[in-house]
């Protein structure tokens, strides 16, 4: 046994560095600290009275060297080593005394401590026979599968976990399972649990493995770390969204549209453009992609009918009937209603994550066992981090020696007025956008027929506010100074998604209010396509803007400072506003599927290019930001801003439109109906007079969903049960506040208790030093 | 229980796949980062343990400022060195995997911080804690003055964490702390 000098220093202002830090040996110290304290128990006082100092606290006092072992054989102590029957692996350091606080650390202990140590060193051994026999009696007891997640989640040494799966679960116990009498199904049970766990071991590392983009998520966690990485998860949640979208909408709609084309439409009046085929019409949306099964107008509003392959000539076709209209109607129905079940499920499940129940009365501990990021590997970014964990803890901790700021009233008042005039600027902005987007969008209403060039200006304008205006809120937000940087953060969430609320609100007023309602006055053929193609455009501008700005924003900018202003800083990536435009597409997406079924696979292929775009823009030109960024948090508040007013909005715009717009009569799968809802009432009608036995379900439909006195009863009795768990909730608060008393109580009373220990060994005069 | 490090039995990966939390992908992708820590000879020896030095050149680690602790903790040599055979390897990549618990991971977690090693974390080891967190250079590092008001004063760790007030955090008192705190599980992970 090698004993070292302690390099390990109470005093903080030691120069030691990590390393010596790190190789501070196994409680070497300890060994020297137990020699000195038994050394020193002699003639020295009983310690129930606080010796003036801060805490009273165990570590205090001189105990004897007797009392220091049975202090640190407490449960409590050696909790670490014995959750769950856990064996220690260095039984000799839980029999180790306390570290005193003041000691230096002397060397050579003495050799009756060393025949201690080795004496406990057999105990523990010992009792870790015990504790294996303990675990595998318990396993023996559970389950299989239950026994194995419980043995898969002990904190033991590989080998040790082993052996204990050796003696719990011996082949001897298997077969005799096999070779009793037991019943056959009961056996059939057996095998079939066992070859599904093989078929789970081997089949869940392919599925872990195809997920997407594991590598390159990797590195940029390790150098950015985990704020950066909630935006790259973010587009991947988006892309199984629309990835969903697309197979659903694929496999209902555009495949047995696309399998049986319908007739072509009669030529327009006025001259055609579906002849040439220029990349416009890649961005305009209009010419030959407007006939193709992209856009709502391609879709026939009839019954499709199949010919089976063994008739000859399909002179008799056989009725396979798949109504295009109620098929159109239910897909956009069940689509949505699949999406909100899944989005009302991450939020939940990211709501408990991040939602702290028990009071916090401070967070300098959390911050300060929490908060480092083991993913990060690049040294650069982990000096970095400790950059930033430092800067974090300095300010917190000189908030609490300064406390509340005085500020002198002058300088409130000032603060006061640079808040209220950073606040109506960006209002005064976002109106003038809205403003303009609206009178831009009522001019060329007015003009017709409609310009190419002015609507693909009007897709422009639309992004090129949502571009730059969010510069203009962080300008804003810099010159305010927030105090803390999280409300700093959500000021500027707040006005990036007042600015695209307000935009796509004036949009949804352009299309539904003006354009839908009024198709023959703009010479419109087909309102639903080009509402499509509106929303294709946007999308693809937005694209391009975000395309151009990396490009320009990031790229040229930092050339620029490096070269001409000479400054190493690079941009920092704000993941904000980039997650704020990711919700914005994907809103659009979600407005426009109604009107392009082939939409999501637009957003998939924007996406994809994107992740890659961002992750090299990041890799050359962004740092890691020096901000605290607390992830969870935010993707809470993400998923949460993707699910209210992102989904909630396109869902009653899309449920308006089929609620209440009558579609065009020219074009698309609800030529000849009043609303696209009737689509559905006519199915559901042709169903039940088919199958007579089906009329249950429209008297159901009938009494339940449009009997407003069910929805109240439904409301009432959510109502019941939020107040329920609310209840809860307050009580368990409560509980825990008492616990931690008694817990506080509890320690009292062992302190009570070791110092009537140590004074009853002085007494009796057990007390020596080679004890 | 030992592999010869040229390749793993089926069984023995199977055996590795239910008692950890990594998947085979990952016992693989191991498998073969260890083996190239190793030098030509050691590659037949069964059971070979890799000396600390040679394991703290993984990128993964390099850099970290808990890395002797980590190795040290999860070691199973009887020296007390923080050499590491696969199996412990395993361990370590299994504690810090996306899979584990959240019990493992504050267990494990409690036991890296305890640099001393009593079972509990007591003012040295918050001390030297905060220093690892904080970095080697003078203006990062804590003066003595805000070390102390840090970890002892009124509203400081000790009086935030430390329930039955004896001067030393305990596992379930760290457990508890950590249990408020939403982003653990995600940034006590690595990942080869």
């Amino acid at each position: 046994m090698a004993y070292s000098v302690n390099i390990c220093q109470m005093d903080s202002s030691s120069e030691s560095d990590f390393e010596s830090i790190g190789e501070c040996g196994p409680g070497l110290d300890t060994f020297e600290l137990f020699g000195k304290a038994a050394a020193s128990t002699q003639g020295h006082m009983r310690g129930d009275t606080p010796d003036g100092e801060q805490m009273t606290s165990l570590q205090r006092h001189h105990w004897s060297a007797a009392t220091l072992k049975v202090l640190s054989a407490m449960p409590s102590r050696t909790a670490g080593m014995n959750s769950a029957a856990v064996i220690p692996r260095r039984g000799r350091e839980s029999s180790q005394p306390q570290r005193h606080q003041a000691s230096s650390c002397s060397p050579h202990p003495s050799r009756t401590i060393q025949d201690d140590l080795e004496e406990a060193d057999m105990e523990e051994s010992s009792t870790e026979e015990n504790k294996k026999q303990q675990l595998v009696l318990v396993l023996r007891g559970l389950s299989a599968s239950e026994a194995m997640r419980k043995l898969r989640a002990t904190p033991l040494s590989l080998g040790a976990k082993m052996d204990v799966r050796r003696l719990a679960f011996s082949a001897v116990a298997e077969s005799s399972l096999m070779s009793r009498n037991i019943p056959c199904y009961r056996r059939l049970s057996l095998y079939i649990s066992r070859t599904w766990r093989h078929c789970q071991f081997s089949c869940l590392p392919v599925l872990t493995s195809i997920q997407l983009w594991h590598s390159p998520m990797k590195r940029l966690s390790g150098r950015f770390g985990t704020g950066v990485l909630s935006y790259f998860l973010f587009i991947r949640t988006l892309l199984h969204f629309n990835l969903l979208l697309f197979i659903i909408f694929g496999l209902f709609l555009v495949f047995p549209q696309a399998v049986n084309p319908p007739p072509p439409p009669p030529p327009p009046p006025h001259g055609s453009h579906l002849d040439t085929f220029t990349g416009l019409e890649l961005l305009t949306g209009m010419g030959y992609i407007s006939q193709s099964v992209m856009f709502y107008g391609y879709y026939s509003n009839t019954i499709l009918k199949t010919c089976e392959p063994e008739s000859p000539g399909c002179d008799k076709p056989r009725t396979m009937p798949y109504s295009i209209p109620a098929a159109y109607f239910f897909t956009i129905a069940i689509a949505f209603f699949i999406i909100c079940i899944i989005l009302v499920y991450s939020i939940s499940k990211s709501f408990g994550r991040s939602l702290q129940v028990l009071k916090s009365n401070g967070n300098l501990a959390v911050k300060v066992f929490c908060s480092w990021d083991f993913k990060v590997s690049k040294n650069t970014s982990v000096k970095l981090q400790s950059e930033k964990i430092s800067t974090q803890l300095k300010e917190l901790l000189s908030e609490m020696i300064r406390g509340e700021d005085k500020k002198s009233c002058m300088h409130r008042l000032g603060r006061v007025m640079v808040h209220l005039i950073a606040w109506t600027t960006c209002l005064a902005c976002i109106c003038m956008g809205a403003m303009a987007v609206h009178f831009l969008s009522e001019t060329a209403i007015n003009q017709r027929p409609f310009k190419e060039m002015e609507l693909l200006l009007l897709s422009a304008v639309v992004s090129g506010f949502n571009l730059l205006l969010p510069g203009f809120f962080n300008l804003c937000a810099w010159l305010e100074n927030h105090d803390s940087p999280s409300v700093r953060v959500y000021v500027s969430i707040f006005r990036n998604l007042l600015l695209k609320v307000s935009i796509v609100g004036v949009l949804c007023f352009r299309w539904l209010g003006r354009i839908a309602v009024e198709p023959e006055s703009h010479d419109l053929q087909c309102w639903e396509s080009f509402v499509g193609q509106e929303l294709y455009r946007l999308l693809l501008m937005d694209f391009v803007f975000t395309v151009l700005y990396t490009i320009l924003g990031e790229f040229l900018w930092r050339l620029f400072s490096k070269k001409i202003l000479k400054r190493n800083r690079m941009p920092v990536f704000d993941i904000a506003r980039n997650v704020l435009e990711l919700i914005y597409g994907q809103t659009l997406t979600w407005l426009g599927v109604l009107f392009a079924p082939l939409l999501p696979a637009v957003q998939i292929i924007k996406l994809f290019v994107l992740f890659y775009m961002k992750k090299s823009s990041l890799m050359l030109n962004c740092q890691a930001s020096k901000k605290p960024w607390r992830a969870s948090q935010m993707t809470t508040l993400f998923i949460s801003l993707l699910c209210f007013p992102s989904f909630l909005g396109a869902a009653v715009s899309v449920t308006y439109t089929i609620w209440t717009i009558k579609p065009s009569s020219n074009c698309g799968p609800f030529r000849n109906l009043t609303t696209m809802f009737q689509s559905g009432q006519l199915w559901a009608q042709e169903l039940e007079n088919a199958h007579p036995i089906l009329s249950w379900l429209s008297w159901a439909y009938n009494a339940l969903l449009e009997n407003p006195l069910f929805l109240f009863l439904a409301s009432g009795v959510f109502l019941l049960v939020i107040y329920f768990h609310t209840q809860v909730i307050d009580g368990q608060r409560k509980v825990v506040s008492r616990l931690e008393k008694q817990i506080e109580n509890e320690g009292k009373d062992k302190k009570f208790l070791i110092t009537n220990l140590q004074a009853l060994y002085e007494r009796s005069g057990l007390v020596s030093p080679h004890r | 229980m030992g592999t010869t490090t040229s390749q793993l039995g089926k069984d023995v990966l199977s055996e590795y796949q239910e008692l950890t939390f990594l998947t085979k992908q990952e016992i693989l992708l191991a498998h073969k980062r260890f083996a190239e820590l190793l030098t030509k000879d050691e590659k037949d020896l069964p059971n070979i343990r890799v000396p600390v030095q040679r394991i703290l050149t993984l990128p993964e680690l390099k850099s970290n400022p808990f890395r002797r602790r980590i190795c040290y903790v999860f070691s199973t040599s009887e020296h007390k060195d923080g050499s590491l055979t696969f199996e412990d390897f395993l361990d370590l990549l299994s504690a810090f995997s996306d899979s584990a618990t959240l019990e493992i991971k504050s267990h494990y977690a409690f036991r890296i911080f305890d640099f001393d090693d009593d079972g509990t974390l007591d003012g040295g080891d918050l001390e030297q804690l905060v220093n690892c967190l904080t970095g080697e250079t003078d203006d990062t590092r804590l003066t003595p003055e805000e070390m102390r008001q840090l970890i002892s004063n009124v509203s400081s760790i000790l009086e935030e964490s430390d329930i039955d007030k004896d001067g030393t955090v305990n596992l379930s008192e760290f457990q508890h702390v950590i249990s408020r705190s939403p982003d653990f599980v995600s940034s006590f992970k690595i990942v080869l």
